[in-house]
């Protein structure tokens, strides 16, 4: 099992330096960011800390440390995905109504600009 | 009819072969009443043939699908202070001289929301038999939220007055807006009907529901529907 943690490992360190990479890059805002970042360091903090771990595993009633570590990242993961859904919903509702606003406004200025041709 | 208590609005998404044909027929049976094509960014000669055959003409900058282009005509509307609005579709399934009985259903029924009905006469005929299953599937489920019948709740063909332009300014479904739109409406205690229409084949362009699509359909559209009734618990509960 300490493959699967030295892979967890290996995970949120790239993932880590993905994000920081995508934030300098303006990729991605820094506050969207953040959720990718706690996961991200969750998952590096419990993966190598085996004290912390096992506690976890006691709480969560796992025999396996490792698996309870898989669990936690995936409903972290889940949590970050569905913050992000809700994100790009609002944003596709702007969206919708800012062309909408567009459309509309320009329907008006070529309103106009027949009415003064006439 | 004045044209300024009654506008026809026509969403239409690459409709180049029937829209022209639509604005003139629409134009012949009202004269007098405007007509809006708003145009869902058509990759074809759509705004062309509408403004050449009369209409005024709407064009969103994406596509935004059915519901975004219905909205956005129905802003445009109540914007303009129009009373009435009148949803025809732009591939001619929808005969237009039924336009003047869907105006004086809206002027004498006091309903917010007049549908123009395949199936009023006890005739069930819809073009697939997975429509009919989903018409019939969506009868059911609407029945005991409405708490009344609806027999043609997929009709794109309805008018709606000031009150339920103010409403659907504000928010109205996206995809597919039809049924879930009588839920909206219901849940603000707004009242519909519906008046017998007949339905013609497309005069051109293609259907864009292919059977797959007719599953996502009704499981976007029950989606929908549970979603508004949850809203409007959530409401009274805070309330």
């Amino acid at each position: 099992m300490d493959g699967l943690l030295n892979f967890l490992t290996g995970l949120s360190v790239v993932l880590i330096l993905m994000v920081l990479v995508s934030v300098r890059r303006s990729h991605i805002r820094a506050e969207y960011s953040l959720s990718w970042l706690a996961a991200a360091v969750t998952l590096l903090i419990l993966s190598r800390s085996h004290p912390l771990l096992d506690w976890l595993a006691r709480f969560l009633g796992f025999a396996s440390p490792p698996m309870a570590l898989l669990l936690l990242v995936g409903c972290l993961f889940l949590l970050v995905l569905f913050r992000l859904s809700v994100i790009i919903s609002a944003l596709r509702d702007a969206n919708i109504a800012l062309a909408q606003r567009l459309a509309i406004l320009e329907y008006y200025v070529g309103s106009a600009h027949a009415e003064d041709k006439t | 009819m004045t044209s300024a208590s009654l506008l026809v609005i026509i969403p239409a998404f690459n409709e180049e072969a029937a829209i022209g044909a639509v604005v003139r027929e629409i134009r012949d049976t009202v004269p007098g009443v405007p007509v809006l094509v708003v145009d869902d960014c058509s990759t074809d000669a759509t705004i062309f043939m509408a403004g050449r055959a009369g209409a005024r003409v709407l064009p969103l900058p994406y596509h935004l699908g059915l519901g975004g282009a219905v909205q956005a005509g129905y802003r445009l509307a109540f914007e303009l202070g129009y009373n009435y609005v009148i949803r025809i579709d732009g591939d001619g399934q929808h005969d237009p001289r039924y336009i003047p009985k869907i105006y004086e259903a809206l002027r004498s029924s006091n309903c917010e929301m007049v549908i123009g009905s395949r199936f009023m006469d006890g005739d069930f005929e819809p073009s697939s038999f997975l429509r009919g299953m989903g018409i019939r599937f969506f009868r059911l489920v609407l029945r005991p939220i409405l708490g009344k019948p609806v027999r043609d709740p997929t009709s794109g063909y309805v008018g709606v007055n000031r009150s339920a332009l103010q409403v659907f300014s504000k928010s109205f479904p996206l995809e597919y807006p039809e049924i879930e739109t009588l839920v909206v409406l219901q849940r603000r205690a707004f009242r519909f009907i519906e008046i017998p229409c007949e339905m013609r084949p497309r005069m051109g362009g293609r259907s864009s529901i292919t059977p797959v699509r007719s599953l996502y359909y009704i499981f976007h559209v029950l989606m929908g529907v549970f979603v508004n009734v949850l809203k409007y618990e959530h409401r009274r509960r805070r309330k």
